[in-house]
């Protein structure tokens, strides 16, 4: 399928008042080559980024439907962007910080954990609504054309706004327990982006499977729960033994997690660890964008 | 000059049967690829007898400034052909060129989600259906004028009437310009005065020079728009050409949609129909259906009586007739073959497709031989001709010929 380049179709009309049926048509200028050519696509197609860029409206209105619709008649709003991830906190603090006295980097437990959480929290939101967003949008999928992944990359979006709203608390957490802010802190987009990217893949592949397989609505949050604990959120990475250390490398997102607590805290980045959590990333999402290219042209038929 | 749009050689195929539901599990995925080398050895890795063409080798032209009315039955492919051409599904082989941007109108309201606001909605529905934001912001005035809802702009669409919330997302969508427009049966609801609207607008559409594929049941609505038509039949178009000529097929041919049903083996009973056909005859609102139904006689049997039950496509009860000369069976040796003649008065029927079953009895107690749904028949035309808008089985299936006077 092909991509609707901004069109220079133009349509004159000889008379504005003048009947179709009088024999006087309108001339039309027609482009010499189709602007769309609908055929059985092969079984690799192209990513046709254009055709998400000339889209990029509705990604923007879709997202902002997400917000909106989000905190729709709950008592508490938005506040649920900093609940979740403050009392997983406060959890965390009492089991592992208290009672089992895990190590921390020399920054307070809590201020620890929470700093792991909102990147955390962040990213399993992201990729549990948009693996469930092709489902829940199927009236939109078996009635109009568009570019199918703007439905999960809206969705990971949405959640941007949770983490603004729960970055608050935790520079409020850091004011509180006496950290200041550092230089490191210039990171943090470059962070987010990537975690965003990583979850946009990982979102984008979930829900063109749960598609057609809808074990994945139900394995999801098992997974998530497991990804808590296989990533260094309320423990540091240095908790692990050094011959086990390369383990996390295959995980993206670990590297990331630490690279959070480095801007946030003032340490020294692990640019390696990062190097190789940009390129794993950026593999996924690649395969991720071919892959639903490819499953996309049967969602209609099997949603 | 050129057409606008041009399919050659069109095909869609599903699935059917081996997953109903289309969608499913990963452990029956892996199940089919792990039997996958065993179904070659056995030989039945061909099931192509659960392929199901809904769309067969279309190819036509359609040329700028064209309003092409799609008719057919249900199943008919129509649907899927305007999935095809607006992109929403793909076709299996074939291809399609469109010279020129395609907006399509398969439902009202895509997209509408009820909690967002009015004003929310229209630049919802807006750039959902390929319109840009400076584009909705351009026409927005125009689009709350025509759906005369300013008053509930920013109340949440969740407390807007049904048809305030249809008259909206028919504003938006009257509003969006593409050089063709896809619509589907989406005069179907509403009010007639809202009908009566919906048509001038789109009567302004194609005035403008776009060019107009519409799917529609509406007789009336597909001559008051359409210049052109295209037919199709079991995913096959059969004819293709000006709009009169291709209702005529349509109608003429379902007028005379004579379903024939012949049992396959003998029947036990003591009398089985040995065949049922029917034949629906005359013009709305006077509508004959005629049932002839040939029964074997095994037996020697006094009296028996015979019902013919009308039903809907889904297999509802609408009606019974029951012939009012009994005993009709009465006769001495076994082994014959007759055939009666049942003619039913119908009532002013909408249009759809309707079954029968027939039924053989003694004494309405004792049932010989039942057939169910062997046969069925369409009404095409309205009960009422003057009428502009479809005709919904939710609001019943009879409409009584009925007058209005002042007293």
């Amino acid at each position: 399928m092909n991509v609707p380049a901004d069109s220079n179709l133009e349509t004159t009309m000889t008379n504005e008042n003048q009947p179709a049926d009088s024999g006087v048509r309108p001339s039309v200028v027609l482009p010499s080559k189709p602007l769309v050519i609908i055929e059985p696509s092969g079984k690799w197609s192209a990513l046709k980024l254009r055709d998400i860029w000339h889209y990029r409206d509705l990604l923007y209105i879709l997202t902002m439907r997400d917000i909106r619709v989000r905190y729709k008649q709950t008592v508490l709003g938005a506040a649920w962007a900093v609940i979740q991830p403050l009392f997983t906190m406060l959890i965390f603090s009492l089991f592992f910080g208290r009672l089992a006295g895990v190590p921390s980097d020399a920054v307070p437990y809590p201020l620890f954990a929470y700093a792991g959480l909102l990147p955390w929290t962040f990213f399993s939101n992201a990729i549990s609504n948009s693996g469930n967003s092709l489902v829940g949008n199927s009236n939109l999928i078996t009635k109009v054309y568009f570019p199918r992944l703007i439905i999960p990359i809206a969705s990971v979006a949405s959640g941007l706004l949770d983490f603004a709203i729960a970055f608050v608390l935790l520079v409020i957490l850091m004011f509180y327990y006496g950290v200041g802010l550092s230089i490191n802190l210039l990171m943090l987009p470059v962070l987010v982006g990537m975690t965003a990217l990583f979850a946009t893949g990982v979102g984008a592949l979930l829900s063109a499977l749960n598609v057609k397989y809808r074990d994945i609505r139900y394995a999801l949050p098992f997974f998530v729960q497991l990804g808590l604990f296989v990533t260094p959120i309320i423990y540091p990475s240095s908790l692990v033994p050094e011959k086990w250390r390369w383990l996390l490398t295959i995980n993206p997102l670990a590297a990331q997690i630490e690279g959070y607590r480095a801007a946030f805290f003032g340490k020294p980045f692990d640019w390696p660890a990062l190097a190789i959590s940009l390129g794993l990333t950026i593999v996924i999402v690649v395969y991720a964008g071919y892959s639903f290219r490819r499953m996309e042209r049967s969602f209609a038929d099997l949603i | 000059m050129r057409p606008i749009i041009r399919a050659q050689g069109v095909g869609k195929k599903f699935r059917i049967g081996a997953a109903p539901e289309g969608y499913s599990t990963i452990r029956e995925s892996l199940i089919k690829v792990a039997r996958k080398p065993f179904d070659r050895v056995k030989g039945n890795s061909t099931d192509t007898n659960l392929d199901f063409w809904a769309l067969r080798d279309i190819s036509f032209d359609i040329y700028p400034g064209d309003v092409v009315g799609i008719v057919g039955r249900n199943g008919a492919g129509k649907s899927t052909l305007l999935k095809v051409l607006s992109r929403i599904t793909e076709p299996t082989t074939g291809r399609v060129e469109l010279y020129g941007r395609i907006g399509s109108l398969l439902e009202v309201g895509t997209g509408f989600h009820p909690e967002l606001t009015g004003r929310e909605n229209i630049y919802m529905n807006g750039s959902i259906l390929g319109m840009r934001r400076s584009q909705i912001d351009t026409h927005f005035d125009e689009i709350v004028d025509f759906s005369g809802v300013e008053r509930f702009l920013d109340t949440p669409l969740k407390r807007f009437s049904s048809g305030m919330q249809l008259r909206l997302a028919f504003a938006v969508a009257a509003h969006l310009d593409p050089e063709i427009l896809v619509i589907d049966e989406v005069l179907a609801v509403g009010d007639a005065e809202f009908q009566k609207k919906c048509l001038n607008k789109m009567n302004d559409v194609s005035r403008s020079g776009r060019t107009v594929l519409f799917v529609s049941h509406n007789t009336q609505a597909l001559i008051a728009l359409c210049s052109k038509g295209i037919l199709l039949r079991d995913g096959l178009s059969v004819c293709e050409g000006d709009i009169q000529t291709v209702l005529a097929e349509y109608l003429g041919n379902d007028k005379n949609a004579e379903t024939v049903w012949e049992r396959g083996n003998a029947g036990e009973a003591d009398i089985y129909f040995h065949s049922v056909s029917v034949e629906l005859r005359g013009e709305q609102p006077k509508l004959e259906l005629v049932v002839e139904s040939s029964l074997r006689v095994n037996r020697k049997f006094n009296d028996a009586f015979l019902a013919v039950d009308i039903l809907d496509s889904g297999g509802s009860y609408l009606m019974q007739a029951v012939p009012r000369a009994i005993p009709f069976i009465s006769y001495q040796a076994g082994r014959t073959l007759i055939t009666t003649i049942t003619r039913i008065e119908l009532p002013p029927l909408i249009p759809g497709r309707y079954q029968i079953s027939c039924w053989i009895g003694s004494h309405f107690t004792e049932t010989i031989d039942w057939v169910r749904e062997v046969a069925a028949f369409e009404v095409v035309s309205s009960p009422s001709p003057e009428r502009t808008f479809q005709h919904t089985p939710d609001r019943g299936f009879c409409v009584p010929v009925s007058t209005v006077e002042f007293k």
